[in-house]
């Protein structure tokens, strides 16, 4: 039986429970008239009857899911003649592959030898009765718990509570999730980063100045060692970041203060939705119109004026991710200049300051934690932004501070060394992982920082 | 500011008459009035520079991707030639599967154009007609047998650079050997547009394809069904659990250090840069877990994780909407505190859920970056059937088509680019009549 068959017998079976357990609860106190003398209201009991029918029988089955295929693959490599036993581990890796190629109708990388062949056969034979097993079994489980769970309802069980009891534990697991996706994020990066730090010394990934990460395969080739200096990595995503925040910073800063000091609420109500349809394009949609539009565009406007400009450079990147994050910053803005309690404007009208004086001399420092937090999260987003750069920014690692030059960055980096065939003991993809551990450590910080900026100077006023 | 004008704002007033400071205030106003002024349209550039640019932007996408939506068609009489067909007349639709169609294209043109006869220029001529004219052709027979010993006049799709250049984006004053149509071509496109035989017709192709390496048989089809896919399995995990979480940590958590550890966990992780979500996904769903490289199973798994953050944050905001007094009333009425909150704060909180989670469907449909990481950018023709099959996904197609070195791809990626801010724009409408419709302020 296959997989989805077994699920949707387990959901047959747990509607099938649900009616009988609520049927048995009215039987047992004798009819529909009598049910105030149950403690749960009947759904309960159905409830109850077909969680005990199935829940059980999905564990078994997650069990069966997890250990299964290395219990086959283990049985099937143990009848292999002498030779394969004798294997290191890698090449061993590499007949199970071909195995489970061949038994999923693939393409093996050689002719299989006859032993392998009975392998396969084996393989598909003991999936065959391991498919069996664990559907038998599933359904006897299920059924056991239905039985068990039918057979005790009884007017004082306390049904709704035991499953109300369950329901608090499903929220708890569904919240712990966002927990474990944060340890499967730091677990995954840093494994692999300490890896990549083995082969790669931390300092000379760090201070490094040199970036080409192509090991050859033969170690007599040119460049075999590959280079591992991310400073020019660093550098690319510094700058195109600095040309993205000079845009969005005064462009951003200027849209929040008029639209929450000078608009009226018309052109407030119009022009902010407007502002946010920015916030809300793809980036790879940004990345095409950097491509495609931006970057003949500034390489002609450079010719003109006589510069000579990259096809794709930092500029390009930069000024297209500007206006990406140009909403990012106006709405974070906005809500702080907003929070800026109308009795200090009042106070500076007052004395007779005009609105701008106002706004520069006693908003904008009021207000200024907020901001100043607001462009530390615009920062780590364009740091973290991919999709521009990887369109727009280029792909050789150029230690260089001219905007009219390519430079890449970390993510390009990170894209770049992960797209296509990877194999997971080379330092170039292990690089990747180094390069994630950093960029999530910078952003992790940053944001630390923003949120610590408010709590420490936000003025109280109220 | 200069420092005289701060003197009139900050100075002491003590050794001067009223008059005297009101002249120094006089004296400064004007200049004041006009920093005012210059401010305030400092401001309004700012929000002008803003719109424009999204109309400029829109205007590009819109002006590159409509002429994407026809495709140049020219009628061809094709005569279904039995000897080619099925010359040994086995009536075998196996046979004229196999037949060779591109013979029959070669006939018709040599038909329409006898004076063709280099076999260079007959070649030429024969690359006028897409590559996938045969195909079509193949279809038309396997539909419909009766055509076979007929001739029909038949409207079959062209090349990418004649459709180019008949949509006017290839000049025709550039010297032959900077464009990709030949001068004889430019000549026969004449030709057949003088009879009318050359005709854009709409680019069903493009709805109804998968990917090809020929622009003029390229669609989104797989593209779109491999998000649909990703997002199927994306609201499936992401919604419940979002839900539950929101549910949990507004109305059952307790006040402690663990929860408050959680909070700040989930607003982290919504800060966490999306290409490090594609890392988490190969890692683990990929290398450890071994599930299949290319699926939308993945990729799903992957944005399900990514937009769980969004949909906690905005669910939580959606139930602690819902004002206390239901709550009492309920638990006054002797409802259990999960009877409450299932039967009465959660129906209730609903649509704000349901807007949190379309807001958060719309990011994943974007999202790009992680499903680099996980091998969704595989060249891939098939149309996926399930979430299991290798695919690639809207967004992802369109950062591969922007790549191609063809010119008709430019077009094609800007019109996937408008289903994309089409679908984008429905979903965000989706939550905005939502919101208004059956939000209720309490």
């Amino acid at each position: 039986m296959r997989l989805t068959t077994i699920i949707l017998v387990l959901a047959g079976i747990a509607v099938a429970a649900f009616f009988l357990g609520r049927q048995r609860s009215v039987a047992v106190v004798g009819g529909t008239r009598q049910v105030r003398k149950l403690h749960s209201l009947p759904g309960y009991y159905g409830y109850y009857a077909a969680i005990w029918s199935v829940l059980p029988a999905f564990i078994v089955l997650a069990i069966w899911i997890t250990f299964a295929d290395q219990f086959i693959v283990s049985n099937v490599v143990n009848d292999l003649p002498l030779p394969y036993q004798t294997m290191p581990q890698s090449e061993l890796n590499l007949v199970v592959n071909d195995i489970r190629n061949l038994a999923a109708g693939n393409i093996a990388s050689a002719e299989p030898a006859p032993e392998i062949e009975a392998a396969v056969e084996r393989y598909l034979e003991l999936r065959v009765v391991s498919n069996w097993i664990v559907s038998l079994l599933c359904l006897a489980v299920s059924l056991a718990g239905f039985v068990i769970a039918f057979f005790r309802i009884s007017p004082k069980q306390r049904a709704r509570n035991k499953v109300e009891k369950l329901v608090r534990v499903g929220l708890i697991i569904a919240s712990s999730i966002a927990v474990l996706t944060t340890v499967g994020i730091v677990a995954s990066v840093l494994f692999e980063a300490i890896r990549f730090f083995q082969q790669v010394p931390v300092t000379e990934f760090l201070f490094g100045l040199t970036w080409s990460p192509q090991t050859a395969i033969r170690a007599d080739q040119v460049g075999s060692s590959g280079a591992f200096g991310a400073v020019p990595l660093f550098v690319g995503t510094i700058l195109i970041s600095f040309i993205a925040m000079c845009v969005a910073a005064p462009i951003g800063l200027l849209i929040a203060i008029y639209l929450a000091e000078y608009a009226t609420k018309r052109i407030r109500k119009t022009a902010k939705p407007i502002l946010e349809v920015l916030a809300g394009i793809p980036t790879v949609v940004y990345g095409y119109f950097a491509a495609i539009t931006v970057a003949p565009l500034i390489r002609e406007l450079g010719n003109r004026i006589g510069l000579e400009v990259a096809s794709e450079s930092a500029l390009t990147a930069g000024l297209v991710m500007g206006v990406m994050i140009i909403p990012f910053v106006s709405s974070l803005s906005d809500d702080v200049i907003n929070s800026v309690p109308q009795s200090l404007r009042d106070g500076s009208y007052g004395l007779g300051a005009t609105k701008s004086e106002t706004i520069k001399r006693v908003i904008l420092p009021a207000a200024l934690p907020g901001i100043v937090s607001a462009l530390l999260l615009a920062v780590s987003r364009a740091i973290g932004e991919t999709m521009i750069v990887v369109m727009a920014a280029g792909l050789s690692a150029n230690l260089t501070v001219n905007p009219l030059e390519a430079v890449t960055t970390v993510t390009v980096q990170i894209v770049t060394l992960l797209v296509g065939d990877q194999e997971f003991d080379s330092a170039k993809t292990l690089a990747a992982f180094g390069l994630g551990l950093t960029l999530l450590l910078v952003t992790l910080v940053l944001n630390v920082v923003a949120l610590q900026v408010v709590r420490k100077y936000r003025e109280e006023y109220d | 500011m200069s420092a005289q004008d701060r003197s009139v704002v900050g100075s002491s007033v003590v050794n001067r008459t009223p008059a005297e400071t009101r002249k120094i205030v006089e004296a400064g106003l004007r200049k004041r009035n006009n920093a005012e002024r210059r401010f305030h349209s400092y401001g309004m550039l700012g929000v002008i520079v803003g719109i424009a640019f999204l109309f400029y932007f829109f205007a590009t996408i819109i002006n590159d991707g409509t002429s994407a939506f026809v495709q140049t068609h020219v009628k061809l009489p094709v005569s279904f030639d039995a000897d080619v067909i099925d010359p040994k007349g086995t009536n075998d639709p196996q046979v004229w599967a196999k037949a060779n169609y591109a013979k029959l294209i070669k006939n018709s043109l040599s038909e329409l154009f006898p004076d063709v006869k280099k076999r260079k220029e007959k070649k030429t001529l024969r690359q006028m007609v897409s590559a996938g004219a045969p195909f079509a052709l193949a279809d038309m027979v396997a539909a419909d047998p009766s055509l076979i010993g007929e001739t029909v006049e038949i409207w079959l799709p062209t090349d990418d650079e004649v459709d180019m250049f008949n949509k006017g984006k290839i000049d025709r004053s550039v010297p032959e050997k900077r464009r990709r149509v030949k001068d004889n071509q430019i000549v026969w496109i004449d030709q057949l547009n003088e009879q009318g035989r050359l005709q854009k017709q709409f680019n069903t192709t493009f709805f109804t394809a998968g990917d090809s390496r020929d622009p003029e048989m390229a669609g989104i089809l797989g593209a779109m069904k491999g998000s649909f896919f990703m997002l199927l399995v994306t609201i499936v995990i992401a919604f419940p659990l979002g839900v539950a979480a929101a549910i949990y940590l507004e109305e059952f958590a307790p006040r402690n250090r663990w929860i408050d550890l959680l909070e700040v966990n989930i607003n982290n992780l919504a800060a966490v840069p999306s290409i490090i979500y594609g890392l988490l996904g190969l890692s683990v769903f990929i290398n450890f877990m071994n599930l299949p490289r290319s699926a939308p199973l993945v990729g799903g798994l992957v944005l399900a994780l990514m937009t769980l953050p969004i949909i906690i944050i905005a669910g939580r905001s959606a139930i602690r909407a819902v004002p206390p007094s239901i709550r009492e009333a309920a638990l006054g009425l002797g409802a259990s505190d999960v009877q409450t909150v299932f039967h009465h704060v959660l129906p209730l909180a609903m649509p704000g859920l349901m807007t949190g989670a379309i807001i958060g469907m719309a990011r994943a449909l974007g999202e790009t970056a992680p499903l680099l990481m996980i091998g969704m950018v595989a060249f891939i023709v098939e149309i996926p059937g399930t979430p299991f099959d290798p695919a690639t996904a809207l967004p992802v197609q369109i950062y591969l088509w922007a790549d191609s070195p063809e010119r008709a791809f430019v077009e094609r990626t800007a019109a996937a680019i408008i289903v994309l801010l089409f679908f984008l724009l429905v979903m965000n409408g989706l939550a905005v009549w939502l919101r208004q419709r059956y939000e209720r302020r309490w």
